[in-house]
């Protein structure tokens, strides 16, 4: 498993936001996280990041319990995020957002035209066709194309996992259909991918695995293939549906 | 379902603005270059292209009304007029690049000049260390600035009006309650007031030409090599012929006599006030452009968030953008010490900060943030002397001056304004 939670908990003074949440996730799928609003899906993603520490449980990278306390600890073991508010800078153009950071240099001067070269690239290994000028400023691009930038900005680094928050939720149809196809693409180039969204139809049309978080518990990690989308709404709303879910509660915690 | 995904990309894509590598049709790249620049204007991307236009109807405008004003003498006037405002408008740009301002420059400016001319005159030290000191002073009151808005969390607005209040008084105590220094340093006054041999002045441009020219071409190439998306050889090879173009014909007009009375003394050669302002020029230019601090400074101004998770150093960043700011305003101030060949309470005071702030903002700095060139102060800041000294020609009283400019200021501000909105209707689709 390239990532696994066991028992991780987190709660903000009193309110335990999630609670003994075990989930894992192997190299080449893409597993959904859904939820409703408030059950600590970002939550969760922000323990794996390390902006949150954890209260219980632990986070294991290749079987390697690893303590991230960082954005940067996250990145060193390949994990990147893609935040539900893209974090792009709007003056500057496509090249200079993807190395923002982490920029090539040659002794102090930048070298623009291997960062320009190495984003043109790792776009077309994504199989972008949507982005033809890497040198345009980014406020000048459709919803559609900055998702892109961000994920092609996660992708960049020989990431291994690459977290996903909400990245279509305000996308028109034929983006979000861009974005799920390259999202696909990632996990089929061996990257796992951890999807969040409120969309049913899109985490059915590109997961391999859903994962249903119910007020901050785990109610069932599912494949998707055996799965129906009736089964998963009953998770999300009430945490447990037929004989899957949670077993001990109609709602109030424990 | 990737199958029918394949089929949905946008076809609608803009037409990409510079030629295509290896182009065949060498007249079709140069069209639709000028294209692709056309349209980033129509976007609001205007870049230069406001100043350079008042730059060319002030001058027609004040060389009609005042013949004097295309003079030789008048030409190297504005260089020294202008010189102290560009110089702290270069400074000021860094901060308003990070969507800050500085309002205090221009005392701090006026306090590094008391300085050094308190350890020239009073203490009698040589003009390496007075200058030196009023370097560190800028260097000083930057790193307080800075340190207060970015740790304490002060917005910059109130932290430098605080400044421009207790710099002021600063100056008053320096200077013992307003008494007036002389300088008599014959370096220090030649740094506004001297000229250069009329072969310095050829020969600097030779470096300067062929330095320029050999980056553009050298840039060029290795885009060539990576075969990446490069302009067309001929717009390279125009723009290195402008720059030559412009600056031989400058580099020819200061090497004419430009004394009233050429017998008694001779008056000719590049001023040194331009050599020191070109040096600055290239030097925050590269760093602006070519650094990476450079493109953390564009970073945090665009979107501070998305530069902190980028793991810039945002702290770091601002606090050097406000030590630049203030370094930049010192060596406005020892520009202005020379040129006067004294210093009182008043240097630095008056309208200087807002002449500075209007010159890098009508040379396309935003005071939204996130733009903004060192050009910007320069071409702002000519349009700045070119009012105040035609202005002058024409005999106008400081009160309509000071009105002028500040409603020029008001003009490139709602420039920058507008430009802004254009940017957010148009490019998004
Ligand atoms: N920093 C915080 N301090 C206190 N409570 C927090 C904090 N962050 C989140 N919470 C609480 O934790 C719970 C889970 O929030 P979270 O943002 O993880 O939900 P979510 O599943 O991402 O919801 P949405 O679908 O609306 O994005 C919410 O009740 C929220 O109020
Ligand atoms: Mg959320």
């Amino acid at each position: 498993m390239l990532l696994e939670l066991t028992g991780v908990s987190k709660r903000f003074g009193p309110v335990e936001v999630l609670s003994e949440v075990d989930l894992s996730i192997d190299a080449g799928e893409v597993c959904a996280l859904v939820g409703d609003n408030g059950a600590g899906k970002s939550t969760l993603v922000k323990c794996v990041a390390g902006i949150h520490a954890i209260d219980g449980g632990s986070i294991a990278v290749e079987g390697e319990v690893r303590d991230i306390s960082g954005p940067r600890d996250a990145a060193a073991l390949g994990i990147e995020i893609v935040y539900q508010d893209l974090a792009l800078c709007d003056n500057l153009d496509i090249v200079e957002n993807l190395f923002l950071g982490r920029e090539r240099r040659r002794g102090i001067v930048l070298d623009d035209d291997s960062m320009e070269q190495l984003a043109a690239e790792t776009l077309d290994s994504l199989a972008v066709r949507t982005i033809r000028n890497l040198r345009q400023n980014v406020a000048s691009l459709s919803g559609g194309q900055r998702q892109t930038v961000a994920i092609a900005k996660a992708v960049l680094w020989n990431s291994r996992l690459v977290i996903l928050d909400e990245p279509t939720a305000a996308l028109g149809v034929a983006q979000t259909r861009q974005v799920l196809e390259l999202i696909r693409r990632l996990a089929d180039q061996g990257l796992a991918v951890l999807y969040i969204s409120h969309n049913l139809n899109d985490v059915f049309a590109v997961a391999d695995r859903i994962a249903a978080l119910y007020l901050g518990r785990m109610a069932a990690v599912l494949d998707a293939a055996d799965t129906t989308q009736s089964q998963v709404v009953e998770l999300i709303t009430s945490g447990r549906s037929g004989s899957l879910g949670l077993t001990d509660t109609n709602g109030a915690r424990t | 379902m990737s199958e029918n995904l394949e089929t949905l990309h946008d076809a609608s894509e803009p037409a990409d603005a510079t030629a295509a590598p290896g182009a065949p049709d060498p007249m079709g790249a140069v069209v639709a270059h000028v294209r692709g620049y056309l349209a980033n204007v129509r976007s609001g991307e205007v870049g230069a292209l406001p100043a350079v236009a008042g730059i060319v109807a002030l001058c027609l405008f004040f060389g009609m009304a005042k013949p004097v004003f295309f003079s030789v003498g008048n030409l190297a006037n504005l260089f020294g007029q202008g010189a102290a405002v560009v110089c702290i408008a270069m400074g000021l740009v860094f901060v308003l690049i990070i969507g800050e301002i500085d309002l205090s420059a221009g005392f701090a400016s006026g306090v590094c000049a008391a300085i050094m001319a308190v350890i020239l005159t009073d203490l009698g030290l040589s003009w390496p260390l007075a200058i030196g000191a009023a370097l560190v002073t800028g260097t000083i009151i930057g790193l307080t600035l800075g340190a207060l808005v970015v740790k304490l969390g002060i917005p910059s607005f109130v932290v430098t009006l605080a400044a421009f209040l207790a710099f002021q008084g600063i100056a008053l105590i320096i200077l013992k309650e307003g008494t007036n220094i002389t300088i008599h340093d014959a370096t220090v006054k030649a740094i506004a007031g001297g000229n250069l041999e009329r072969w310095q002045g050829w020969t600097l441009l030779a470096i300067t030409i062929a330095g320029y020219g050999a980056v553009q071409v050298s840039r060029w190439r290795r885009r060539i090599g990576r075969a990446l998306v490069h302009e067309p050889l001929a717009v390279v090879v125009a723009r290195i012929a402008a720059l030559a173009a412009l600056l031989s014909g400058t580099v020819f007009l200061l090497n004419l006599e430009r004394s009233a009375n050429p017998q008694i003394i001779s008056l000719t050669g590049v001023p040194v006030v331009v050599v020191i302002l070109g040096v600055l020029f290239t030097i925050w230019s590269f760093i602006l452009h070519r650094t990476r601090f450079g493109r953390h400074l564009y970073a945090v101004g665009g979107n501070r968030e998305a530069a902190v998770r980028a793991g810039v150093n945002v702290d770091r960043v601002r606090i050097a953008a406000f030590v630049i700011c203030s370094g930049m305003a010192a060596v406005g101030g020892v520009v202005a010490a020379s040129r006067a060949a004294s210093v009182d309470p008043n240097t630095g005071g008056s309208n200087v900060l807002l002449l500075s702030v209007g010159a890098a903002v009508i040379g396309g700095a935003s005071l939204f943030g996130g733009k903004g060139t060192v050009r910007a102060a320069l071409l702002g800041g000519a349009v700045v002397a070119i009012i105040n000294n035609g202005m002058g020609l024409m005999g106008l009283s400081a009160g309509v001056r000071f009105g002028v400019t500040g409603a020029v200021l008001l003009l490139a501000a709602g420039v920058d304004a507008a430009s802004r909105g254009r940017g957010a209707i148009f490019g998004r689709h």
